[in-house]
């Protein structure tokens, strides 16, 4: 077999994503000290609101804060432990638990005590989204707690009834935050955000269409350090021109033919989230020059898309791209739904079939010759429909392995199972170890 | 008293398949207790609850990953095995991740001619939740509409709310029986009439019970009953040889808060001569939530309590499908909550078949500590 080599070098935004990440923490954390406020909440909350009382509003986000805490081991399992003792059973969300230990051990990732959230500010799709900060709002003895219901189903069939149901929820929640912080709301504010977030969401989508290029510009496993940041703070200017950033880095590897991995035989995506814990998975595929190009999980997690007039599945077209001019804040509040009933890892939840066909048009569209799919026992959300999934890839022609573990629970993946299934998978590809 | 109960629900494909050739009529199958089957009578069509069989299989492990909860991968296992054949129709109202699996495999695998998935609302405690549904149910009434081909009237859909609402009634009059101090009706025969209740016809299943109270008024027995009190809650739960070993080792369940019981029947339409169509959404809305829309206030928690306390449970078993992520949140608070009041809890994990044996010792040895707070 021809074994391509390319040229590498080392993402040059790599240090500022990991300042900004730094940041937002040390944000969060120090936010009382000047006077601000801040507030936990989920990733996919709509963090563009809270702006509205100020420029010295700092989020937690769950999520990231979970998977965050596996990098140390020793902690993690601290946090899981005092989440079981307390009658949490294991099968939960692991982010949650993980998030919940945090809180009952009273001790912040980085450094101190848990920092207490001034509100609790949540969306809803999966089963455990608002249960979630309901107990966590118990844990810390009872701290103002406010959800929006985004299930509405799939982007292809929202009426206008649907919008609504969101969108009043949203103002109801303004008048929440009014109430429960004393402050005046601005919506000048909320509308910038808006801006941000369309702008960042859009940003990364076009990150992740430059991985069609061969040699892909970029690896799954380097794109997790980037997405993150708009699952901390996508409402953000900062986030939004770090990612324009990363786009004339990437736009600029391409041209160089700037490879993320030297070989490149063979391109793949995985899907749901990755064992935090095991990273290393990623780069054992590299030894075979196999390169996971990405996932819906890490294109859609964030990344808004659309139908591009040429049939190409693009990121999506930004209201000041279409130069709408948002005046009220009901229209921005509109913008903001729509925008985000759009996003790619929320159709799943409604049917695992719409999953399947985005999948098997990035495998046709970024040219993959397979599939690993790792059956996440850590996410109920992300892993619902994935056999089906599973079978859908199978019947469209694509070599597909499955691995299964959990995204935050180390002790739920077994290291060694996992490299030899991807042994046998790489064999099944006509892989050997360069 | 109960053996036309226990028939139907042990026979509820023989009845269905019946019902369609007696009536000529329509049978869809739902998932979940959030669909509005006042809709669906309205339109004469027979609503039929899938549950599942209590047998180990295999055939939905390719459909459905292992970790999501054993009821839904039994229930859809039904339809892969062909034993839902009869059916026209299949359909979902919005609530767990994991029932609703069963759903899209199954109009992938097992394909109906009528299919529809409702985005029942799960903020059933903003006000704006009303609106939204009632605006879904009349989407889901004009699915109806074209699929059967004839527009729904108000008396239809007057018919509906009353077929419905006659039957829930009758189960509360039912339930109350369980609150003397020896019910006339075991857990296990209550179990068996809320099961059928949810598989054949409320008209026929209403005429039945109507029968049955009667004898119960009159001071008939359908068992004696005078074991220690005992609540049920948790997750779904049909499952009758469990029940009856609590019932056989000195217990009696007297109430429940699962979706196969009270949460299924408990609160009726009213109808204000307004919007037919927004009091259904208004009662689904109301109806003691499912945990998975029990937020951001818990309001499951005072509502068992009301239960415990109504019908004077001295202990609770708190029943969990194994993966059943929504239940596994509400169980320490509920258990904590059940503590502070007094009632003590034992908690179970179950699966498409339980462990009697295993069981039967953790029971007796509850159902032994609770008696002995009553003697001392």
């Amino acid at each position: 077999m021809n074994i391509p080599t390319y040229k590498t070098e080392p993402l040059k935004c790599w240090n500022k994503a990991k300042e900004l990440r730094n940041e937002f923490y040390k944000n969060y954390a120090n936010a009382h000290e000047n006077g601000g406020i801040r507030w936990a909440g989920g990733a996919w909350s709509f963090g563009a609101i809270p702006m509205g009382l100020g420029n010295d509003v700092y989020p937690l986000t769950g999520e990231p804060y979970g998977a965050s805490i596996a990098f140390n081991k020793e902690f993690s399992l601290r946090c899981l432990e005092a989440t079981e003792k307390k009658g949490y059973a294991r099968d939960l969300c692991s982010y949650m638990r993980s998030y919940w230990g945090s809180i009952i051990l009273d001790e912040f990732l980085f450094g101190g005590k848990f920092p207490k959230p001034d509100f609790m500010w949540q969306d809803h799709i999966c089963c455990s989204h608002s249960k979630w900060y309901q107990v966590a709002s118990e844990l810390e003895g009872g701290i103002p707690t406010y959800s929006i219901d985004v299930a509405v189903g799939p982007y292809n069939e929202v009426t206008d009834s649907l919008i609504d149901y969101i969108v009043s929820q949203m103002h109801d929640g303004i008048e929440w935050l009014k109430k429960i912080t004393g402050r005046e709301y601005d919506d000048e504010k909320l509308i910038d955000a808006v801006y941000n977030e369309c702008r960042t969401t859009s940003l990364w989508a076009e990150i992740c269409v430059l991985n069609k290029t061969k040699p892909a510009p970029l690896d799954e496993k380097s794109m997790y350090s980037l997405y993150v940041l708009g699952t901390l703070e996508k409402h953000s200017k900062k986030v939004g021109d770090f990612y324009a950033e990363v786009l004339d880095e990437m736009k600029y590897r391409v041209e160089n033919q700037i490879a993320a991995t030297k070989h490149e035989v063979v391109r793949l995506i995985s899907d749901t989230q990755p064992p935090w814990g095991f990273l290393n998975v990623f780069r054992y595929l590299e030894n075979f020059g196999a390169v996971s190009v990405g996932s819906l999980y890490t294109f859609g997690l964030i990344g808004i898309w659309e139908d591009k007039p040429d049939g190409t599945w693009g990121a999506r077209t930004t209201p000041q791209q279409k130069g709408i001019k948002i005046e009220t804040r009901d229209q921005a509040l509109r913008i903001l739904a729509d925008w985000n009933l759009s996003k790619p890892e929320w159709q799943h939840f409604y049917s695992p079939h719409q999953k399947s066909e985005m999948m098997i048009r990035i495998a046709k569209e970024w040219d993959l010759q397979g599939i690993m799919l790792h059956y996440n026992r850590g996410c109920e959300g992300l892993s619902v429909g994935i056999a089906e999934n599973r079978l859908a890839l199978i019947d469209a022609g694509y070599p597909v392995m499955t691995f299964e573990g959990n995204m935050r629970d180390e002790r739920e993946f077994d290291s060694a199972k996992t490299m030899s299934r991807i042994d046998s998978f790489m064999e099944t590809l006509g892989l050997k170890i360069i | 008293m109960i053996s036309e109960f226990q028939e139907w629900s042990k026979n509820r494909h023989i009845y269905a398949k019946n019902w369609k050739e007696r009536t000529g009529g329509k049978v869809v199958g739902y998932f979940c207790t959030y669909v509005p089957e006042e809709i669906l009578y309205a339109a004469d069509i027979l609503p039929v609850r899938i549950l599942g069989s209590h047998e180990p299989q295999d055939v939905s492990e390719p459909h459905i990953f292992g970790m999501f909860c054993p009821f839904c991968r039994d229930c859809l296992a039904q339809g892969l095995k062909g034993r839902y054949d009869y059916l026209d129709g299949i359909m979902i109202s919005q609530s767990c991740l994991h029932i609703r699996q069963a759903y899209t495999s199954w109009i992938k695998h097992v394909p109906r001619d009528f299919s529809y998935y409702i985005p029942m609302p799960n903020n059933v405690q903003s006000k704006h939740s009303i609106p939204y549904l009632t605006a879904e149910f009349n989407q889901f009434k004009t699915a109806v509409e074209k699929w059967i081909g004839r527009e729904l009237t108000s008396n239809d859909i007057n018919r509906g709310i009353e077929i419905m609402n006659e039957n829930r009634a009758l189960m509360h009059r039912l339930y109350s029986f369980r609150k003397n101090g020896e019910p006339p009706v075991s857990g296990a025969e209550a179990m068996e009439i809320a099961m059928s209740q949810q598989m054949v016809d409320k008209r026929e299943h209403t005429s039945a019970l109507k029968k049955l109270i009667q004898n119960l008024d009159g001071g008939a027995v359908a068992s004696t009953n005078k074991g220690t009190r005992i609540m049920i809650l948790g997750s779904e739960d049909d499952d009758t040889p469990f029940i009856r070993m609590v019932e056989s080792v000195g217990g009696t369940v007297v109430v429940d808060d699962h979706c196969v019981g009270t949460r299924y029947f408990w609160n009726n339409v009213e109808n204000n001569n307004g919007d037919l169509v927004e009091s259904i959404a208004k009662r689904y809305i109301e109806r003691p939530a499912c945990p998975s829309k029990d937020w951001i206030d818990r309001t499951r928690v005072p509502h068992i309590l009301a239960l415990a306390k109504e019908f004077d449970a001295k202990g609770a078993i708190v029943i969990q499908q194994k993966f059943c992520d929504p239940h596994e949140l509400d169980i320490p608070a509920i258990t904590k909550a059940l503590k502070e009041n007094g009632i003590s809890t034992l908690f179970l994990e179950f699966d498409v078949t339980v462990p009697l044996g295993q069981f039967k010792i953790r029971v007796e040895a509850f159902l032994e500590m609770l008696q002995e707070d009553d003697l001392f």
